[in-house]
């Protein structure tokens, strides 16, 4: 996967939100009332989103250990495996009934992303002798049309931001209505956050739009680092800023070490 | 039985099923058999890890089945990258799900089972020779009139010559137990295959597994297996939980190895060329080394 990384202007007042501590909180609003089903987050930013989403705004979440669990609560990421109290069994075949019965948001990473929303997680170039290899499809294809999908690219450019991604792993909406009603059925995806805003597909056609650019960033900004036109409401409002409460459980209780500015630089 | 007895039932050109789930529970004392014997061309169906990675390293591989191949807490196995970008193996790759299913079916001996997982997406396209179905059900009384015009991928059945897992415990009639907290697919492997093969960490005598563990966790029976081999360390590096975790240094090491023509060469020299009572002599070295 891509590591490199946009240049990002945080606030300077250092006591203020870091734009990693924005993201986190963007993501959390994904689960937003959600109700009883599973959250699926992928990367450290979203896995402290949907904590927050928990503790906060949708108690009824659930969130799994990363093995073979359903957890109790949400810890703090990387408690150690011993102190983490689980409430169920969630083996890895238990997972394809709860993605196949739709109850489950899950926010993926993307290498690369389209305008309608197609992600990619499998390779770079030709499928059959890939420029670079990526991790796999993995369960993305399957997640897609199943249950509500959003994801997370932590490095906004014209390199993820794509007209066309290389292999469509995760269905964007043209894809899916391509593919029929079996595929848009329960086809629902949800949002993608990225280090510079977020961005929905509440468009006529499901073309990507603006959602809300993070703080100090602006539209000619994020429409720069997008390999495609962006949908620009007249009004693009700042994604909130995270309240004292969500910075308190990030900073004191669920990242006090701030594992969250290795993926965002503060 | 011994594992050079299961490594003789193969032949090059054969499908082998291998269970566990990435870095987890991999049957890698027979997987380390493969890689020395002169077995190729074979086409492996995993949920991958180590596995693939050494067996494609090793030039074992000509195809394989799969969604991923992954180290977990190393998101890609380097192996397995250096062999696609050489363009060294094929690959059907399919969504995990697809994989169950396909795995279901053969065990059930359908010739496909329908699901929603892979429609929309290239998995499609780069396996141009998978197929969608439309329910018979489009009228009557078993119609569902949300489903009208729907079409469904037909993931065809994942048939196996050969199962090969790793389980916690077995016993000497061929029934196996998993005490760790995810049994993986492992069933299904082995359902879905002609000759099935258990490793465990240790083999006890016929109706002794339940002072082992659970009865609940007694989930292989001896209708689903040929034979069973006692290996002891037989998953390292891999995690077999609750008996060891995964060597995440030793995995390091394997990660360090690949595409690097000189660290493969040491590696495969150490930990490959020899036995399996040699490959855990160079494990234990390697770990008095660093202290």
């Amino acid at each position: 996967m891509s590591t490199d990384t946009e240049t990002t202007e945080t606030g300077t007042d250092t006591a203020g939100p870091t734009r990693a501590e924005v993201c986190a909180v963007a993501c959390a609003e994904a689960w937003r009332d959600a109700g009883e089903i599973m959250a699926s987050p992928f990367g450290t930013i979203p896995a402290l989103g949907a904590r927050i989403a928990k503790l906060t705004f949708s108690p009824d979440l659930v969130l799994t250990d990363g093995e073979a669990a359903l957890m109790v609560g949400a810890p703090p990421i990387g408690t150690p495996a011993d102190q983490l109290v689980r409430e169920s069994l969630m083996q890895y075949r238990m997972v394809f009934d709860v993605v196949w019965s739709g109850r489950r948001h899950i926010m993926m990473m993307a290498s690369q992303i389209d305008r309608t929303g197609n992600q990619n997680l499998s390779a770079i170039g030709d499928h059959a002798k890939p420029k670079v290899q990526l991790i796999g499809v993995r369960g993305a294809p399957g997640n897609s049309v199943n249950h509500q999908t959003s994801y997370w690219v932590p490095n906004h450019s014209p390199r993820t931001f794509v007209a066309e991604v290389d292999m469509v792993s995760g269905a964007g909406y043209a894809r899916a209505a391509a593919a029929g009603p079996g595929a848009t059925r329960y086809h629902d995806v949800q949002v993608v956050v990225s280090n510079l805003g977020v961005f929905d597909f509440d468009t006529p056609d499901h073309a990507m739009r603006i959602r809300s650019v993070h703080p100090g960033v602006t539209v000619d900004q994020v429409q720069d680092a997008t390999g495609f036109d962006l949908v620009v409401p007249d009004q693009v409002p700042e994604s909130r800023l995270p309240t004292d409460a969500e910075l308190h459980l990030l900073r004191d209780v669920l990242d006090p070490r701030s594992l969250r500015d290795r993926e965002i630089k503060a | 039985m011994t594992v050079d007895e299961v490594v003789s039932e193969l032949r090059s050109g054969m499908t082998i099923g291998i269970g566990g789930w990435g870095s987890r529970r991999k049957p890698m004392a027979v997987v380390r058999a493969i890689c020395r014997s002169s077995l190729t061309d074979l086409t492996v169906v995993a949920y991958g890890g180590p596995d693939v990675g050494l067996l494609c390293a090793t030039g074992k591989v000509a195809k394989v089945v799969g969604g991923f191949v992954t180290l977990t807490s190393i998101p890609l196995d380097p192996h397995w990258r250096v062999a696609r970008q050489a363009g060294q193996v094929s690959v059907m790759e399919v969504d995990e799900g697809m994989f169950y299913t396909g795995l279901q079916a053969a065990a059930w001996r359908l010739p496909f089972l329908p699901t929603r997982a892979g429609l929309g997406s290239d998995v499609m396209t780069v396996n141009p020779d998978l197929k969608t179905v439309r329910s018979p059900y489009q009228d009557g009384p078993f119609a569902t009139p949300e489903d009208a015009g729907a079409d469904f991928v037909a993931m065809p059945a994942l048939r196996l010559d050969v199962a090969l897992v790793h389980a916690n415990r077995a016993d000497t009639a061929g029934n196996a137990q998993f005490l760790g907290p995810d049994r993986f697919f492992d069933e299904l492997f082995l359902g879905a295959a002609k000759r099935r093969f258990v490793t465990a960490e240790r083999v006890v005598e016929n109706g002794k597994l339940t002072d082992e563990g659970p009865l609940s966790a007694i989930t292989v029976t001896r209708l689903m297996t040929d034979g069973v081999v006692e290996t002891p360390g037989g998953a390292h590096f891999t995690a077999c939980d609750p008996d060891y975790g995964r060597d995440e240094t030793f995995m390091k090491e394997y990660a360090a190895a690949a595409g690097d023509a000189d660290a493969w060469a040491a590696f495969k020299a150490r930990y490959l060329d020899v036995d399996e009572d040699g490959y855990h002599a160079a494990v234990r070295d390697r770990v008095e080394a660093a202290k």
